[in-house]
């Protein structure tokens, strides 16, 4: 799926990510880890395009990144914002509209398809109502809403990246959110990266952790592998207290 | 969702009604059949109903050009207000308030002051590069990352129009008679001095640009996202950008060159479109271009009735609606400003 092979990285000529290799495969939540400043959102955006490569490269189904042009990337690679704010009144549906983007469709298709994906996140009794009215998990969902609705035209298996989608989301919101991640990638055959600062969320709902400091990968593997004391130590400069709850597949680190 | 079937029949016949109104008004009594039956004359270039000739002369070579222009005018101007406001993601932007208008004008009194008898197309095209420049420093001056800041928006149109100001002043005191009339012709806004090539020349580029705004509306409303959003949906954004400004600079330049500054057209028409039918562009500008052409033509209609038999420059009378307007829309936006 898509493949990050020596890839470095520096804005205004200081190293953010250094030696990068990273396999990310469709099917699984990958979970990118870190401490503030560790180059987790940068590796995201230069998945996304948004950063120049200093070095390496990165392909997505064997094809390097920069040989995509934006429409047809944009088919195939998706990216849920922290939070995207709309000075003007658009409508629910409107918003999710706008994913249509860079599909080709007839308006009717379009129609029929931003409505399915209204009914997929709970949002048909909110489709008329104003943007900017609505809670920041309801904005989430739309924006979740639109980015899947991008993505419906994807040739192989669509690539979702989620940076923070969490921060500013309630309990209960943040688990629908992420529960809906990990079925993309377990029944739909989604690549889902998503950066998290939660580690009991990425222990929950990641497949594969990786954890980054000062630009590079220290570890990754499942929870189980990658979340010990030694590496959260090492990292956080933190020592945590790690308990094995009965029903928990994964321990709760405090 | 609301029917909104009613509203095309409707603003269509208002802008027929408008026209007409535009067409009959003026120091000339001629009755509205009369005035009716001088158009289809000059369309058809036929004599299908009985016009005095020095009546089908005034409707021909002062209402009609008049009215055309104003409505090409007022509709260039709401759609280039509309596509600035989505371009800096901000509903205060319009072409007079930021300082656009005023550098057109600049560019089109260096046109006029020092290059005399260089033809109406020479004092559009400067109007149109000045135009140009200062669209691009306005949004190099108020952009981020993250938006437009109104605050630097605004101050940057301050700032604008008092160089501009400076600069125009400077000419007045080079400028010869002629030359000194129609510089302050400009800074008030005037459709007065109406001739059939300026109506030409600005329905070329109300045709132009609304076919290419059209085609972008699609485009404008991801770029609300914002570009980095935009940017994931699969829009060019710098492109989209350059061509976008590129598109605003021959709108308001040739306006400018035609009519003088006619401010907060652009501001006002999308506004209200907004309230009635919502943001999406692919609605907003048709229809604020339909608004914009009913508004300035009403307001000229205005300006040649208010103080008859003599007349008040249009520009005036747009400021006198459009400036409360805009302190309205500042107090409504005043708490995300602090």
């Amino acid at each position: 799926m898509i493949d990050i092979k020596h890839v470095s990285v520096r804005i205004n000529h200081k190293p953010v990510l250094t030696n990068i290799n990273l396999h990310i495969p469709s099917g699984k939540v990958t979970a990118l880890l870190g401490p503030n400043g560790a180059g987790k959102s940068t590796l995201l955006k230069s998945l996304s395009q948004e950063v120049q490569l200093d070095a390496g490269k990165i392909t997505l189904n064997d094809r390097p990144l920069q040989d995509f042009d934006r429409l047809e990337l944009a088919k195939h690679l998706a990216v849920l914002p922290q939070h995207a704010s709309l000075t003007f009144p658009f409508a629910v549906h409107e918003v999710v509209a706008m994913g249509l983007y860079p599909l080709t469709l007839s308006s009717k298709q379009g129609m029929e398809l931003v409505d399915e994906q209204l009914s997929r996140l709970a949002l048909t009794s909110l489709k008329y109502r104003s943007y900017p009215t609505l809670s920041g998990g309801e904005k989430q969902r739309v924006q979740l809403a639109r980015v899947l609705t991008q993505l419906q035209q994807a040739q192989r298996p669509p690539v979702l990246l989620l940076d923070e989608p969490t921060s500013a989301l309630d309990l209960a919101q943040q688990h629908r959110v992420l529960s809906l991640a990990k079925e993309l990638a377990h029944q739909h055959n989604y690549a889902v990266v998503v950066v998290l600062h939660d580690l009991n969320q990425a222990s929950r709902y990641g497949d594969n952790l990786v954890i980054l400091e000062r630009g590079q990968i220290v570890s990754q593997g499942p929870a189980r592998t990658t979340l010990t004391p030694q590496t959260i130590k090492q990292v956080w400069q933190y020592e945590p207290q790690i308990v094995n709850a009965p029903g928990c597949e994964t321990p709760l680190l405090f | 969702m609301e029917n909104r079937a009613w509203l095309w029949p409707s603003i269509l016949t208002f802008l027929v009604i408008t026209c007409l109104l535009s067409i009959v008004t003026g120091p000339l009594q001629i009755a509205p059949l009369t005035s009716f039956n001088a158009v289809l004359n000059w369309a058809t270039h036929l004599e299908l109903g009985a016009v005095a000739p020095h009546e089908q002369l005034v409707i021909n070579n002062v209402r009609l050009p008049r009215t055309l222009l104003a409505m090409t005018v007022g509709a260039t101007l709401a759609q280039c207000g509309a596509v600035m406001q989505g371009l800096f993601r901000n509903p205060l932007a319009d072409p007079g308030i930021i300082g656009v208008s005023s550098g057109a004008a600049l560019g089109a009194a260096i046109c006029i002051v020092l290059f005399p008898g260089s033809g109406e197309y020479s004092v559009a095209f400067g109007a149109f590069i000045a135009g140009l420049i200062t669209t691009l420093v306005v949004y190099r001056l108020a952009s981020s990352s993250s938006g437009t800041s109104v605050v630097l928006l605004l101050l940057s149109g301050v700032a604008i129009a008092a160089l501009a100001g400076a600069g125009i002043g400077l000419l007045t005191y080079l400028a010869d008679d002629m030359a000194l009339r129609d510089l302050t012709l400009w800074q008030m806004g005037s459709i007065a001095g109406a001739q059939w090539q300026y109506v030409t020349l600005s329905l070329l580029a109300l045709l132009l640009i609304s076919w290419q705004f059209y085609r972008s509306s699609k485009a404008l409303n991801a770029l609300l996202l914002g570009e980095a959003e935009a940017r994931h949906l699969g829009v060019e954004v710098d492109k989209l950008k350059f061509k976008l400004i590129f598109l605003c600079a021959v709108g308001v330049g040739i306006s400018v060159a035609a009519t003088g500054i006619i401010g907060f057209i652009g501001l006002v028409v999308p506004h209200i479109v907004r309230m009635i039918i919502g943001p999406d562009h692919k609605r907003l500008l048709p229809i604020s271009a339909v608004l914009g052409a009913i508004i300035l033509a009403l307001a000229d209609v205005g300006a040649r009735s208010l103080v008859a038999p003599s007349e008040l420059p249009v520009g005036l009378v747009t400021a006198m609606l459009g400036a409360p307007f805009f302190i309205f829309m500042l107090l409504k936006q005043k708490n995300r400003l602090i």
